[in-house]
């Protein structure tokens, strides 16, 4: 293997590991459920996927092959992570998860929980 | 005759490639193993279906790929620095974005998308379809900033490519 | 140096494993457990992978495969039960 190749896998597999570990420490940090949402969604997908990329170009060079199962990985994680976040999201809105105190427009939740348009009445 | 063996033949055909891709051969007992079950599992599955709109125009459906990853790219990095900075700094808030687009499929892929780009998570659909409900991690002023650029990015091409 | 940097890309992913770990632990409401959940089946992906390549050997894709599937089926699994389980009022 040459040294340019092994460059560009180390590169690509440390970047990797970095959004990883933001991702991560975003999901230790954030004070509440909604925030923390964001972290691991958004940056376990790309640092997976930089993973992902490295060990398809690392198999090539070792097998003499090129394995199409990554990329098979890859797309199925970008189908579904928004999948899993909207649904947790739904979840802690039906379970009355309480957003931190300087959230903008938090009372939307009280309609969004009963799937209400924004603009109606609310019945008590 | 060739509808009743084969109701939905582009499924059938992503069934065989992704059988192959799995096993990640091309020898002629996989082909025929892929062949019978992209026949067998699109019957079974058939009465389950709901009628959605397809996608219409398969080169905007493209380019709005290539837009889509490249704003993950820029999210992924928005939303890391944010993390990583002081906690004081995030401001974050709840808006209703008014829909355009009327069938689920179609506003399902609205949803994901809004989710895998800069600090929004879609959350709620309202019950009529008309409103989507989205967290925003680091709020602007103006909230209609916001409404405007997700209707205006993304809502827009999404409506061209299923062109309803 | 390949070697070397995936040694450090796996005491990154532990340290996020860890993470995860404690707010498995600690998440004050059960949505929170599961999304931490959630984040260790990723995060146990790229490890898996990782240690793959360590051993030059393709063999774990399919385990990657199956997570990846298994993952996200239980938290939708998961989160659906908690939806249900409110939605009856």
């Amino acid at each position: 293997m040459s040294f340019a190749t092994e460059v560009i896998i180390s590169v690509l597999l440390i970047i990797g590991g970095v959004f990883v570990l933001i991702g991560s420490i975003g999901l230790s940090r954030l004070q509440d459920l909604y925030t923390r949402l964001h972290a691991p969604t958004k940056a376990t997908t790309v640092g997976l996927g930089s993973i992902l990329v490295a060990s398809m170009i690392y198999m090539a060079y070792v097998r003499d092959f090129l394995s199409i199962n990554e990329l098979l990985i890859t797309l199925f994680l970008v189908i579904t992570a928004p999948v899993t976040a909207h649904i947790l999201a739904k979840a802690a809105m039906h379970n009355g998860v309480k957003p931190m105190e300087r959230t903008k427009n938090a009372d939307l939740i009280k309609k969004a929980r009963q799937q209400l348009p924004p603009d109606s009445q609310m019945e008590e | 005759m060739l509808t009743r063996i084969l109701p939905m033949p582009l499924h059938s055909f992503m069934l065989l490639i992704i059988w192959l891709m799995i096993n990640s051969t091309m020898s002629l007992g996989h082909i025929i193993l892929g062949t019978v079950l992209g026949i067998v599992i699109p019957l079974l599955c058939q009465p389950l279906r709901v009628p959605q709109p397809h996608v219409r125009r398969p080169i905007k459906a493209a380019k709005y790929v290539l837009l889509v990853l490249k704003d993950v790219f820029v999210a992924n990095i928005e939303v890391a620095l944010l993390v990583m900075g002081p906690m004081r700094n995030i401001k974050p808030g709840f808006i209703a974005v008014p829909l355009d687009l009327r069938d689920t499929f179609p506003i399902t892929v609205l949803a994901s998308t809004v989710t895998m780009t800069p600090g929004t998570v879609s959350s709620e659909v309202s019950s009529d379809k008309k409103w989507l409900y989205v967290h925003v991690l680091n709020m602007p002023d103006n909230e209609q900033e916001l409404i405007d650029l997700i209707k205006q990015r993304y809502e827009r091409r999404v409506k061209e490519m299923f062109e309803c | 140096m390949l070697d070397i940097s995936i040694i450090i890309v796996g005491i990154m992913l532990c340290t996020a494993l860890m993470l995860n770990l404690w707010r498995l632990l600690t998440g004050p409401h059960i949505v929170d457990r599961i999304l931490a959940l959630d984040t260790m089946y990723i995060n146990s992906i790229a490890l898996i992978l990782l240690y793959g390549m360590y051993n030059r050997t393709g063999l774990y894709f399919e385990a990657a495969l199956l997570i990846a599937m298994l993952g996200f089926v239980s938290s939708v699994a998961f989160a659906k039960y908690l939806l249900r389980g409110d939605i009856i009022e």
